[in-house]
């Protein structure tokens, strides 16, 4: 098994609730709230919940874009909260992120060149002066784009041009790892398999490892190795891709697996439908006990009493961790395994972006 | 009703803007649209020349405006002296073109202190919040609650001028007041562009990158957040000058000897149902100045405004 | 609840009867060779460019397209609720029970919105009005479309809440907008699109919004009022997986054309175009590993220069002379299939 290169230790993130005249304190939002995992060298963590769980705070806390309320983050055997100044500047090379919106990541003011060259700026000493633009070149190349663009302006760009720009920022200064905040949720669907190729690629090219933080369950079983599923602000099912799609244990995990439609008429009737009850109760009054018992099928008197640990559950091959008291495994969709079988498709993998010579269109989705 | 929650839910439909090629920034793009409006080429042009009076009135006239020729005093316009003369016998045309300077400057340096004073406390309030917010969003509430010209007529009130007072101390003053009273506004306006764009993720991305609050500042949040304090500033650069017209015609801003167009104003209202023309001449271009300055502004507005494009 | 359902039917068939055309059994709409540009200065974008489809009674027509394909201009045409200018219709026909929606006289056509053709949006909380409780909202509907009486128009208001499954409907509907989540706020937006019992339901994106718990609910509920009432309900949509989830027929768009169209199933099984076929690659299935995403390269056409030819030939891995200069028209190649694209053959074989 590959070592660890980032590790989260009990992080929880509360945010206060101001109220009345004097603005006190009244409360808390629960925002994250006791998550801890691994991430492995040159491996893909998924993170997927609903909006509202807590995933793109926890990806702020890997990046220290916030401040945790507790716990700890370790890089490569730093403690990255107790890191100062020139100290966390040089941690911050090693770890960097590519955000969901490539309207709002990208400064409109500056030019591309200016964009993917501002990590040099900040670090001068990665790239020597004279060699900058050179390095910038090279990475629009290394993410597909046309070189010569690098005069151009953000809104000269089509949405997945621009997320390909903003991944190129990711990766100038050969970070180990990229918090991905819903990178693909904001394009179009036959851009998003462009730009999920393209982080495929530079993965392998790169030895990255990514925390791809998504709510489309089907993308993140594609690219994930391993896949945490979070309910208000807790980890509610943490396993190998394999187990959590193939063996949920956990009941919310088995009810969003149940819920996405799958692009196959066939199965209409087929697949079973868990509907659960209810709405996600508010993160700042979150339930007694285990946190999902109130929208829970299997739930019980203890649910609402003992809060369930993440611990190893076994799920009818082996185990993984879960956090459910009645942990069972339950098959909801039926697996087909391509990986050995050949594909013969139309289309290639879209890893250059030909059409970026013009500018055409618009990559996002209708809103 | 009905119709109107049906119609507020339909996604506005831009169609896909064409992209030209080569490099165009934002501002480049508000050039454009700028370059096409007509309101913008008459302001300009009328503030070029005010500018150009203001800095070398002896390129209109050569008559000193302070050779006073009694005898023809109230002479109403004529090919000697093209605005007539006001009741001291002074050229009422080389009166107007050397009153320029006074309003141009006042206007000028104000715009520039308010800016500048503006500009860094919006920022900092806006940037770093906290107890810095809450101190200069209460200072702003403040200085909000005296009307900026009644804070002129208190402050020059206390302070007066003498007759011997040198021309710029008596110019400085008035900035001083005027800039003391106008920088809240733009405080309070450049806090709330700059809570705007905080939160945008290429602040965070530079933010994460290591980038120093100051880099930030100075790369990211100013450039996309300067634009409606720039458009207020110009409109604010006439507002200062009527201000100063005001004071001056209320005799507490630039008092005689000095040349300004409030002075002169003041002088003519004596003489206003008999020769009214003395009033018109300084009136008329006040009123222009501060319509050129109004009227750009809107015209910068617009431009930086894709709304309205 | 019947009578009304059934006084209603009465009255559409007694319209129909007086405007002297006989439709063929439960057609509802029809959109022929419709256009839509938009006249901007910058120049004119062609957003719809001839779509002709027919919509039935009971029937789920899934219109499937991406960004700029003109799915929603369609649907907002259909409407009557683009903004003119800039949008200008400068040919085709929308037919509603034989009558030509765009020639009718304009307070004619607004009555035809609610009772007969009625939509959902995306976006429930912008198209809710923030400032009137939820239930005062539906029952404006029926005050101003059927002048009835407060009373009687909240209690119709808390019946609908009731149906679209709103949980304690009695108390909540003084509440207001903001005081609902995501999927109750939607399913308000449905019970106002119903309320007045239309015959053609429009569903812009009504789940794009919505997490994936709350989204499978909605179409859900969505299935069950087009059964019960026998809507007919065009589904505007990006996403894949709801189409196989619940439409019947289906029609692709790309560039403000149908290019393929199809029964739902025939088309999952076997793409007759490339676009299409490249969508279907293209989209990580959630019940397949190790699978390879074949991206369509390149973006669609910006709408002011759309390519002559077939406007997807510069992404098409088909792509021949011919489909640089003639434009295939959208043609039958098997019975019940058609597809704009000279080599569809092909590609339903190949």
């Amino acid at each position: 098994m590959a070592e660890a290169i980032l590790t989260a230790k009990d992080l929880v993130k509360h945010y206060p609730i101001k109220g009345g005249v004097l603005r006190r304190t009244v409360g808390h939002v629960k925002a994250v709230d006791g998550v801890s995992f691994e991430l492995l060298k040159g491996e893909t963590l998924g993170i997927v919940g609903e909006s509202g769980c807590g995933k793109s705070t926890l990806g702020r806390l890997l990046m220290r874009l916030e401040e945790p309320t507790s716990g700890s983050v370790v890089f490569d055997g730093v403690d990255m909260y107790a890191q100062r100044g020139r100290a966390m500047r040089k941690l911050r090379r090693d770890i960097q992120i590519v955000f969901q919106d490539p309207y709002t990541s990208l400064n409109p003011r500056k030019t591309v060149g200016d964009i993917v060259g501002e990590p040099f700026d900040i670090h001068p000493d990665v790239v020597p002066r004279k060699g900058r633009r050179k390095a910038v070149q090279d990475l629009l190349d290394l993410v597909g784009l046309n070189p010569e663009h690098i005069n151009r302006y953000p809104h000269q760009f089509s949405g997945g041009q621009r997320q390909r720009i903003g991944i190129a920022r990711g990766i100038a200064l050969n970070p180990k790892v990229l918090i991905c905040d819903e990178p693909v949720s904001a394009l179009d669907v036959s851009v998003q398999a462009q730009v999920v190729n393209l982080m495929e690629k530079l993965q392998d090219e790169l030895g990255l490892s990514y925390v791809f933080i998504a709510h489309d369950l089907s993308v993140v079983r594609h690219i994930s190795d391993r896949v945490g599923v979070m309910y208000l602000g807790k980890m509610a099912e943490l396993g190998e891709e394999d187990d959590i799609y193939g063996r949920p244990t956990h009941p919310y995990t088995q009810a969003l697996l149940s819920a996405v439609p799958v692009p196959d008429p066939t199965l209409r009737d087929k697949r079973e439908q868990i509907v659960l009850k209810g709405d996600v109760p508010s993160p700042a009054n979150p339930p007694s006990g285990c946190r999902f018992h109130t929208r829970c099928f299997k739930a019980q008197e203890k649910c609402s009493v003992e809060i369930p640990l993440l611990e190893i559950r076994p799920d009818g091959a082996g185990g993984h961790l879960s956090a459910c008291h009645f942990a069972a495994p339950r098959e909801i969709i039926e697996t087909v395994d391509l990986t050995d079988t050949p594909q013969a498709t139309t289309f290639d993998s879209g890893l250059r972006d030909d059409s970026s010579l013009e500018p055409v269109g618009d990559g996002t989705q209708d809103s | 009703m009905t119709e109107a929650t049906i119609v507020v839910g339909a996604e506005t439909t831009a169609p896909p803007g064409a992209g030209p090629e080569g490099a165009r920034s934002l501002a480049s793009d508000a050039w454009r649209s700028l370059k096409k409006n007509p309101i913008f080429w008459v302001s300009t042009a009328l503030i070029v020349l005010f500018v150009l009076m203001a800095i070398w009135p002896s390129l209109f006239t050569n008559v000193d405006p302070n050779a006073a020729v009694l005898k023809e005093a109230r002479a109403r316009p004529s090919s000697s002296a093209w605005f007539g003369r006001d009741i001291q016998g002074y050229d009422i045309y080389s009166r107007t073109i050397y009153g320029a300077r006074a309003s141009i400057l006042v206007g000028v340096f104000t715009s520039v202190a308010t800016v500048i004073i503006g500009g860094v406390m919006g920022v900092l309030a806006g940037y770093y919040g906290g107890w810095i917010d809450s101190l200069v969003s209460r200072v702003t509430d403040i200085f909000f609650a005296i009307p900026l010209l009644l804070g002129g007529i208190l402050f020059m009130a206390t302070f007066p001028n003498d007759v011997n007072s040198p021309y710029l101390l008596v110019v400085g003053k008035v900035v001083l007041v005027l800039a003391i009273f106008g920088w809240p506004s733009l405080a309070r306006l450049m806090r709330s562009s700059v809570l705007q764009v905080k939160p945008n993720d290429y602040v965070q991305a530079a933010r994460a990158l290591g980038a120093s609050p100051w880099r930030i500042i100075r790369a990211h949040v100013l450039p996309n957040a300067v634009a409606p304090m720039i458009v207020v500033a110009t409109i604010n650069l006439g507002v200062f000058i009527a201000v100063e017209a005001t004071l001056s015609f209320l005799g507490i801003g630039l008092t005689p000897p000095a040349v300004s167009w409030g002075v002169a104003i003041s002088d003519a209202i004596v003489a206003l149902r008999t020769t009214p023309h003395i009033l018109l001449f300084p009136s008329l271009f006040l009123s222009l100045t501060v319509l050129a300055f109004i009227m750009l502004g809107d015209a910068v507005r617009d431009a930086f405004d894709p709304k309205s494009r | 609840m019947t009578t009304t359902t059934d006084s209603r039917a009465a009255e559409r068939a007694q319209r129909t009867a007086d405007s002297r055309y006989i439709p063929q059994a439960g057609l509802l709409l029809e959109v022929d060779d419709l256009h839509v540009e938009f006249r901007t200065a910058d120049g004119v974008a062609k957003a719809i460019n001839g779509v002709s489809f027919n919509l039935n009674q009971g029937e789920t027509l899934a219109i499937l397209g991406e960004s700029g394909s003109g799915k929603s201009v369609t649907a907002q045409a259909i409407m009557g609720i683009l903004d003119m200018p800039p949008a200008v219709i400068p040919k085709g026909q929308i037919r509603y029970c034989g009558q030509d929606l765009l020639t009718m006289p304009d307070d004619q056509r607004r009555r035809t919105r609610g009772p007969e053709v009625s939509m959902v949006f995306q976006d429930a909380l912008s198209s809710l009005n923030p400032v009137f409780p939820v239930g005062w909202q539906i029952a404006e509907m029926f005050r101003v479309h059927r002048r009835m009486n407060k009373s009687d128009a909240m209690e119709r208001a808390v019946r609908l809440m009731q149906r679209v499954q709103i949980p304690a409907a009695k108390e909540r509907v003084k509440a207001y907008p903001h005081q609902f989540s995501g999927g109750m706020r939607q399913r308000i937006m449905i019970a106002m699109a119903i309320a007045l019992d239309p015959a053609v339901l429009i569903a812009d994106e009504p789940t794009t919004a919505l997490d994936v718990t709350v989204q499978a609910q909605i179409m859900a509920l969505l299935q069950e009022l087009q059964e019960e009432r026998q809507m007919g309900l065009i589904l505007i949509t990006h996403d894949l997986g709801v189409v196989a989830d619940v439409a019947d027929k289906i029609a692709v768009m790309y560039a403000g054309r149908i290019v393929e169209r199809a029964d739902v199933y025939e088309l999952y099984r076997q793409p007759a175009h490339p676009y299409t076929k490249g969508l279907l690659e293209s989209i990580p299935r959630l019940d397949q590993k190790g699978q390879q995403l074949a991206a369509i390269g390149g973006l669609p056409p910006n709408l002011m220069r759309i390519p002559p030819g077939c406007a997807f030939h510069p992404r098409c891995k088909y792509a021949q002379d011919v489909c640089r200069e003639d434009r295939p028209p959208l043609r039958e190649v098997v019975p019940g299939r058609e597809s704009a694209c000279h080599f569809a053959e092909e590609v339903l074989h190949g």
